[in-house]
């Protein structure tokens, strides 16, 4: 008897189980092989609820904390939690990277994850660590504290809603504008808590970095994970990051099997996909760059998880490069990470930023997560890299943000309006010629 | 009319997408829950914090708590003494935590023409929503019984000291 084709998401959970085999829609209770908590909704809350439990962690081993939401410390309510932070790190004998870059971003270069891993993150965009292949959802502090008591999470054996891109993306079009499409799509809900799932040619052919994005974003689509069947380039980005293969197991099966059943399969052409924003208050407010209005902005911030990534960084200086930000509006850029910022620096990419007349932000959520001195104030409009512009949250409730590609970010700041930056791109093509 | 004595919360209703910076604003979050849930929805609803009273029923659309995982969000609304939020649809992270925290959260199929202010009684054991009057209660749908068990202790605190304790009892008696 052959066993019934499954998703990529049955075959971890399943695992993570200890089962044969699981179905969509049953409650399991799952090992947790690994756990993340930053500063925000880690020591300074789990701690008292271990303390009341009585119990101290399931394996500390398993656990790495990361500071990223109060970097830099820079008020006084801020510096004490960071304090706490680092005293808990030392006292419960944890991995603890502080302030080298936002959670999501520093967990994988750190060589953290690995392939069909079931891991939960204090954070709502942990999806991230379904880009290399593995279940990675979000959960609160009370549920991260129970994690850390017993290293054990339930979870309803969720459907796979495959998204898949045919075809390849256009020179200017790159991961965010897919998931701003997709947000505009399938709605904020879309995801139905279940495990969203991209693939297609299209997908296969984004370096590991953009991969991220999509699955960082899967939060926006309401998904519980956002998954990436793991790949050559998965492997090459791990084993570059020290994770050791060998710890793997059977990564290449992981991988949804024809035939599977799906809840939803969506097909795109990448092909079709033109640069995308999204208007306040929404990231479902989308559409193509070129159908919004050129609206003036105040600040461009090139920050976050999903948009200040090395590779985002580049994209940017493709634009910087020879111009300069349009008089009037400020340029921030929040490096996701300090080892992404300084191979950036290497490459002459922070360089053109700066001659560009870029501002540089701590290696942290900052504003994003409406944390740090540059919030945006009353009335501002800003175009952002980030994931999320609901009202108030990058500052004042009258501030107004639209989101884009870190390349539309780059073209806005210098044309000091919303841009499509494709019509940049061009003009240094042709300078080149 | 005795019926009526019973109905101790009142409606108060939202829209769509509520989202978790709405229920706990960012620049809130250094402070403790008193001074977060004193800003609880004021985007949406200035008064919010301010009027609504212990018993009281948040009533929404779809997707109610999406956004951050921060879950200040539903302690914000636990701590205003809100008897729970019913929804048509919940986002996950924001559901987990609420159940986490004891803050009962239902799906229902539909929202009738509950209205705003309208006195109810959110009516756990029954999963339902009484009316005043004539009206006929609105059905809820019912939670699975993980959940239910963890409700009933209170919350996942709780529960696993109840879990805890069983196992220790179970090891001393060996």
């Amino acid at each position: 008897m052959t066993a019934s084709p499954t998703t990529l998401a049955q075959k971890i959970v399943a695992r993570a189980a200890g089962r044969p085999s699981v179905a969509p829609g049953e409650i399991v209770t799952a090992r947790v092989d690994l756990a993340m908590i930053h500063d925000s909704g880690g020591p300074r809350r789990v701690e008292p609820i271990l303390q009341d439990l009585g119990v101290g962690l399931f394996d500390a081993n398993k656990v790495v904390l990361i500071s990223d939401h109060f970097v830099p410390g820079d008020t006084d309510e801020g510096a004490r939690i960071l304090e706490l932070t680092r005293q808990w790190a030392a006292q419960r004998k944890v991995a603890f990277h502080d302030g080298e870059g936002i959670c999501h971003v520093v967990l994988p270069e750190r060589g953290h994850l690995a392939p069909g891993m079931l891991v939960v993150g204090g954070d709502s965009h942990s999806p991230t660590g379904g880009a290399f292949g593995a279940y990675m959802f979000g959960v609160g502090a009370t549920e991260m504290a129970g994690v850390l008591a017993t290293g054990e999470i339930w979870l309803k054996v969720p459907e796979t809603i495959l998204i898949e891109w045919r075809g390849r993306l256009s020179d200017g079009v790159t991961a965010k504008d897919i998931m701003l499409a997709l947000c505009g799509r399938l709605g904020m809900d879309g995801g139905k808590y279940q495990a969203v799932e991209y693939a297609g040619e299209a997908i296969a052919a984004l370096s590991m970095q953009e991969r991220m994005t999509l699955s960082n974003m899967a939060a926006e689509l309401g998904g519980q994970a956002g998954l990436i069947a793991p790949d050559g380039v998965t492997a090459a980005f791990l084993q570059d990051a020290g994770s050791d293969p060998a710890g793997w197991g059977d990564w290449q099966s992981l991988r949804t099997d024809p035939g599977a059943k799906l809840l939803e399969h969506h097909i795109f052409e990448a092909g079709d996909l033109a640069p995308q924003v999204a208007a306040p208050h929404s990231p479902a407010n989308s559409g193509p760059v070129g159908d919004a209005p050129a609206t003036p902005v105040d600040v461009a911030y090139l920050g976050a998880c999903t948009g200040a990534k090395y590779q985002d960084l580049a994209n940017a200086a493709r634009i910087l490069k020879g111009r300069r930000v349009a008089s009037g509006v400020e340029l921030l850029v929040a490096p996701a990470s300090r080892r992404d910022q300084d191979r950036a620096a290497r490459d002459g990419i922070m360089a053109v930023l700066e001659e560009a007349g870029a501002k540089l932000l701590p290696n942290a959520c900052g504003i994003c997560a409406g944390y740090g001195t540059a919030r945006l104030g009353e009335d501002v409009t800003c175009i952002s890299s980030t994931a999320r512009n609901f009202k108030g949250r990058m500052g004042a409730a009258s501030s107004k943000v639209w989101l884009g590609s870190p390349l539309t970010v780059a073209a806005s700041a210098v044309a000091g309006r919303i841009t499509d930056p494709r019509l940049m791109l061009a003009e240094h093509a042709g300078g080149a010629a | 009319m005795s019926a009526d004595k019973s109905l101790s919360g009142r409606v108060f209703l939202f829209g769509d997408d509520i989202d978790t910076d709405q229920l706990a604003p960012g620049q809130y979050m250094k402070g403790g829950i008193a001074a977060l849930a004193a800003h609880c929805l004021e985007g949406v609803r200035p008064d919010f914090a301010a009027s609504v009273a212990p018993g009281d029923v948040v009533v929404a659309g779809r997707n109610f708590g999406m956004g951050s995982s921060r879950e200040q969000a539903a302690e914000a609304l636990k701590h205003l003494g809100v008897a729970g939020v019913v929804a048509l649809s919940f986002a996950g992270i924001f559901y987990r935590n609420a159940i986490n925290l004891g803050l009962p959260v239902l799906t229902a199929p539909s929202l009738a023409d509950l209205t705003e202010g309208e006195r109810v009684h959110l009516d756990l054991d029954n999963g339902r929503i009484e009316r005043a009057g004539e009206k006929p209660a609105l059905p809820l749908d019912p939670l699975p019984d993980n959940l239910k068990a963890l409700l009933a202790d209170g919350g996942l605190v709780p529960h696993l000291k109840k879990r805890f304790a069983q196992e220790r009892q179970k090891e001393q008696g060996r």
